[in-house]
């Protein structure tokens, strides 16, 4: 009885440190005209515009609170946490929703796009000339045709503690 | 851990608490088969299980307790408080080992022979109890034979009976069990006796006690009969006791804490939802969802109930530890105390239980070794020699209050106040303005411990703090009364329920805030237009509340909150939220209130964790995320500005810093100007002069006074005294001569720091101080003094000291204000002052080979404090035989000890003119014998 466990509390552990091996399939997504991704597994959802709680005191990156199905979900600007501008008031917005060791975390952006497979060829580490804030949440580069993509690390990119210093 | 071993151990370790509960109640009340059968199944089964699980060092203690108790239920042994205290003490070895056990998953080795051995002597009645002897019994001797043989042959046990029956509540019941046995018509003889003595007027101590009184008459005969050899009786109700227990144990599961938090969250989001749900059919006319969404409405609610009943236990669990605490600190102090538990059902969230288990058990072993006195001292004062110690707890509008109450004697308020001044926490002037609420508060700040000696049980310096703390984490308040000899009561209040708190919803630059209901006092609406309105101080808000000034935090810049611009903030109307955090109470300044709401507390995000004006976020019914502020991270937001409000609106709080130098001062109106202030201990009466007494000699106004004639001397120069009417004139005397000061009107004394600017820019004044919250000018007495008589200081010297020089004294004094006012006065005394603003100057005037009679010094100075200074002069240098005065504000033991060791002969308060001038004449005349 005491290993039961409801199905709120299971996580998906496996997401979080996923091997780059193989192909692998990514939600993409448009942040001031650059392509991210984020391997599909660690996305719980994708939400439309949201209205958000702000919280005071907190830092700027954290751009609030919602509610997401009766759970707390804190809203992460990835524009402020990526060092761009903030978005313009008058463009609505997305949200991807992950889940970082049982916390639910909304990352909103500026557009989602299709779910990609991609293979291993297509990838490269960060060319070391890549602004060291942007280099500090990536795990690497996808050559796409056309475009680059480049892959969030969440937990990287939720780890405020480093900002300061970046 | 193998599951076998856990379930055992959870359940041997419940058995146990119930085994010393059993038992204590058992010595109370020997004869309750039930309550004897019971102890015996429990024992039983913990033996039991240990053999089947090859706990053998276990199951060994196990087994000779039994025995024990075996002897006990056939009635071969008397149930005495040794017997119970070993089996007891066995139980305590039995815990020691499961601890062990679930430490390590082992048995630990080694065995437990002397106390088995002692348990085994005492089956065979050859310890602490006398033997009964079944044998004895079965050739029934004559009737009253045995009694007499029992009184003859062991006094003890007769003692014994008699202890018993004086610890059993009810008239009716007979001495005990015991002597039935040896002789059934024994009972008989001996029954009217219990009747002839006065039945001691205790309360029942366990609910219990009432129904087995009233069943005394069928207890004891089948164990009368049972010598006899028929015994089945007895067995039968033992047995049919034990299904009735078995029978209710089948009606409970054991679940899982864990399962149990779960469904707690998913209820808590079930009810979100159903908030939710709820909200969008009320903005909807018709839907064919009203219906199903009503029902849903409902399981849900009772869903919810269900739940958090889950949750509920009652509080006796937290007390189950208690009667037998109690019991063994009774034997240990050698106190008799009677333990009373009311509202033992009353439940409450295991959660919060769990937190109070400790302080509690703390509150009333306190109650037991402090409160209660010992017995003689008891009957002394007229109370019963039994001491009383009673816990009661009870809801009330949402919370559960629980008193622990005892009829001892009281706090005693004079050894909180000596340690409260022995610890530095405040000092006597603080505690004299005191109420003996307020001195009582002292016991609940930490490192203070009244027991005079550190004992087993108490008095380590860690404890009422401990208490508080633990208790207002979770959200709850206590409170102390207490009477001097007649005892002290503790009252706690707690929340219900951590997990669902009621708040209420404000708004405050266009967000909403929930604030948690249980630290909001009251609510103010500040405007231009209503009787509230917000001053400032130097931009710091602040309300007048009735009376007091309460100081007041915006919240909008509190969390820097921008004005935005969809917030229509109605003109000048703020709603303030008054809100208490232990002793403190301020003011959140907040736009809208909207109303409480019953909200599910939730965790932030740890990124967020670190903003301490949040305790929490929660999801409202309209489906909005709002964050929770927390009163106790606002409050200490708010900073040292929060303490030294505290500190100085309720005394209760700890005085972190003493007191400045304060004193007396006569506040009174003379002339131009701003009010005038003088030290009241200058002034030596204060007069009212009629006019038309008033004479002229020499160009001065005089009037005849007590005999004499009285120069009155006006401040202002330019006075001119009116012909008819009354003036109040400030007399100053010394020795025969007395001087009168005209002012216009006596205001008022009042007690304040002085901290004097010296801008003397016209004679007669010292400078000027804040005083009463005004600019008032202290007026320098001296100058007046010499304004009557000229010659004042000199001629008073050479009159009072005729036959010898001046004595010089040197002061040592870093404030000038004080320099300024102690030279006059001890000028006029007599004496040669020469004054100098600090230690560093004073050795030097004794390398320069000045030479003084005495030194007169400060102890609070900058650089070397008069202590160091003392100990500088003693040692070594030229002044080594110069007595020394101390001089400072706090004049308390251990001040006059320590200044003492420094080297000072003698000590005075500041402000204390006669004391200063007694001691110096005592210390001069005291060097002029030994020189």
């Amino acid at each position: 009885m005491s290993n039961a466990k409801l199905p709120s509390t299971v996580r998906k552990s496996k997401g979080d440190d996923i091997v780059v091996s193989g192909n692998q399939d990514y939600v993409t997504m448009t942040i001031a005209d650059q392509m991210f991704g984020i391997p599909v597994l660690q996305v719980q959802d994708v939400l439309g515009h949201q209205r958000i709680t702000r919280i005071p005191l907190a830092p700027p990156e954290v751009a609030g609170s919602l509610n997401l199905r009766g759970r707390i979900v804190t809203a992460i600007d990835v524009r402020l946490r990526l060092g761009l501008t903030g978005r313009p008031k008058d463009k609505p917005g997305m949200s991807i929703v992950v889940d970082l060791r049982g916390e639910l975390y909304s990352l909103m952006v500026d557009s989602v796009g299709e779910v990609l497979s991609l293979t291993k060829e297509d990838f490269e580490r960060n060319p070391a000339t890549l602004d060291p804030r942007w280099r500090e949440v990536s795990t690497g580069i996808y050559r796409l045709n056309g475009q680059l993509m480049v892959v969030l690390d969440v937990p990287r990119l939720l780890n405020f503690t480093t900002i300061e210093t970046a | 851990m193998d599951d076998l071993l856990s379930e055992f151990l959870t359940e041997t370790n419940e058995n146990l608490s119930v085994l010393d509960v059993e038992l204590v109640r058992l010595e109370q009340n020997p004869n309750n088969p039930e309550l004897l059968s019971n102890i015996f199944r429990l024992v039983h089964t913990i033996k039991g299980t240990c053999g089947f699980l090859g706990l053998p060092r276990l199951e060994k203690v196990a087994h000779a307790s039994e025995n024990v108790l075996g002897k006990f239920r056939d009635g071969e042994l008397t149930i005495n408080p040794e017997a119970v205290s070993l089996i007891l003490q066995a139980l305590d070895t039995i815990k020691s080992l499961l601890a062990v056990l679930e430490a390590t998953e082992a048995e630990p080795p080694g065995d437990d022979l002397p106390l088995i051995e002692r348990l085994n002597l005492c089956a065979e009645g050859k310890l602490g109890g006398p033997s009964p002897a079944a044998a004895a019994a079965a050739p029934p001797p004559p009737p009253t034979a045995p009694a007499v043989a029992a009184s003859d042959d062991r006094p003890a046990t007769l003692d014994e009976l008699e202890a018993l029956w004086n610890s059993i509540p009810g008239p009716n019941d007979p001495p005990a069990a015991a002597p039935a046995v040896p002789a059934s018509t024994a009972v008989a003889t001996r029954a009217p006796e219990p009747a002839e003595e006065p039945a001691p007027s205790q309360d029942l101590v366990v609910p219990d006690a009432e129904p087995a009184a009233a069943k005394v008459p069928a207890p004891v005969a089948p164990m009368a009969g049972g010598s006899a050899g028929g015994n089945a009786g007895g067995a039968d109700a033992g047995a049919e006791a034990a299904t009735k227990e078995s029978a209710v144990a089948a009606q409970t599961i054991r679940v899982n804490v864990d399962l149990l938090e779960n469904l707690m969250t998913m209820v808590s989001e079930l009810v979100l939802t159903r908030n939710q749900l709820l909200q969008i059919l009320r903005s909807q006319k018709e839907s064919e969802f009203a219906a199903p969404l009503q029902r849903l409405n409902h399981v849900t609610s009772e869903l919810q109930e269900g739940v958090m009943k889950t949750r509920m236990q009652p509080i006796g669990n937290a007390w189950a530890k208690l009667p037998r605490l109690v019991r063994d600190l009774a034997h240990e102090l050698n106190k008799k105390i009677d333990l009373q538990m009311l509202g033992a059902d009353t439940e409450l969230d295991r959660q919060v239980l769990e937190l109070i288990k400790d302080p509690l058990t703390h509150m009333v072993r306190n109650s037991a070794d402090h409160g209660l006195e010992i017995p003689a001292e008891r009957l002394k004062s007229g109370k019963s020699e039994t001491g009383r110690i009673t816990l009661n707890a009870y809801h009330e509008g949402g919370h559960i209050i629980i008193e622990i109450q005892d009829d001892g004697k009281g706090l005693a308020i004079d050894r909180i106040k000596q340690k409260a001044i022995q610890n530095g926490m405040a000092s006597e002037i603080e505690l004299a303005s005191m109420t003996d609420q307020q001195i009582i508060q002292f016991i609940m700040k930490p490192g203070f411990s009244t027991a005079a000696k550190v004992t087993n049980v108490s008095g380590r310096g860690v404890g009422m703090d401990v208490v508080k703390t633990n208790i207002e984490k979770i959200g709850g308040t206590i409170e102390i009364k207490s009477a001097q000899g007649k005892g002290s009561t503790f009252v706690i209040k707690i929340p219900l329920t951590l997990a669902i708190v009621s708040a209420l919803i404000v708004e405050c630059a266009g967000e909403r805030f929930a604030i948690p209901q249980i630290s909001v006092v009251e609510l103010v609406r500040a405007a231009a237009d209503s009787e509230h309105t917000i001053e400032r101080l130097k931009g710091t808000p602040v309300l007048r509340l009735r009376n007091r000034l309460l100081p007041l935090v915006s919240l909008q810049q509190l969390l820097r909150l921008d004005d935005s611009e969809d917030a229509k903030k109605p003109a000048d109307e703020t709603f303030i939220v008054v809100t208490q955090v232990g002793t403190y109470t301020f003011g959140i300044m907040v736009d809208r209130v909207f109303d409480t709401e019953e909200i599910v507390v939730k965790p932030v995000a740890p990124i967020l964790r670190h903003i301490e004006m949040f305790s929490g976020n929660t999801i409202l019914g309209d489906g909005s995320v709002i964050m929770i502020l927390d009163p106790n991270g606002i409050a200490s937001a708010t900073g040292e500005m929060a303490m030294g409000e505290a500190a100085g609106k309720e005394t209760t709080a700890v005085q972190t810093q003493r007191q400045e130098d304060k004193m007396a001062l006569l506040l009174f109106r003379a002339g131009e100007g701003a009010p005038k202030a003088v030290p009241l201990s200058l002034v030596a009466r204060l007069e009212d002069v009629d006019l038309a007494t008033v004479e002229m000699s020499n160009g001065l106004p005089v009037v005849q006074y007590r005999g004499k004639l009285m120069p009155l001397v006006p401040i202002d120069p330019n006075f001119s005294l009116a012909n008819e009417g009354r003036q109040p004139v400030l007399v100053f005397a010394d020795g025969d001569r007395s001087m009168g000061l005209i002012v216009d009107e006596i205001v008022d004394i009042v007690e304040e720091k002085l901290n004097v600017q010296l801008a003397a820019e016209r004679p007669g004044l010292m400078g000027s101080a804040i005083i009463a919250g005004k600019a008032t000018e202290v007026i320098d007495a001296g100058f007046f003094l010499t304004q009557a008589y000229k010659d004042w200081f000199g001629s008073s010297a050479q009159e009072g000291f005729e036959e010898e020089k001046l004595q010089r004294v040197l002061l040592v004094d870093d404030s000038p204000f004080f320099r300024n006012l102690l030279t006059p006065l001890l000028s006029v005394a007599g004496y040669d002052v020469t004054a100098v603003e600090n230690a560093g100057d004073a050795l030097a005037l004794c390398e320069a080979g000045e030479d003084f009679d005495v030194i007169v010094s400060d102890i609070e100075m900058p650089g070397m404090s008069g202590f160091d200074f003392a100990e500088a002069v003693r040692h070594g240098s030229r002044w080594q035989g110069v007595p020394m005065v101390a001089l400072s504000s706090h004049a308390s033991a251990r001040d006059l000890d320590r200044g003492r060791i420094a080297g000072f002969n003698d000590y005075v308060a500041k402000f204390d003119r006669d004391a200063l001038l007694f001691a110096l004449q005592q210390t001069l005349t005291d060097q002029k014998g030994a020189a």
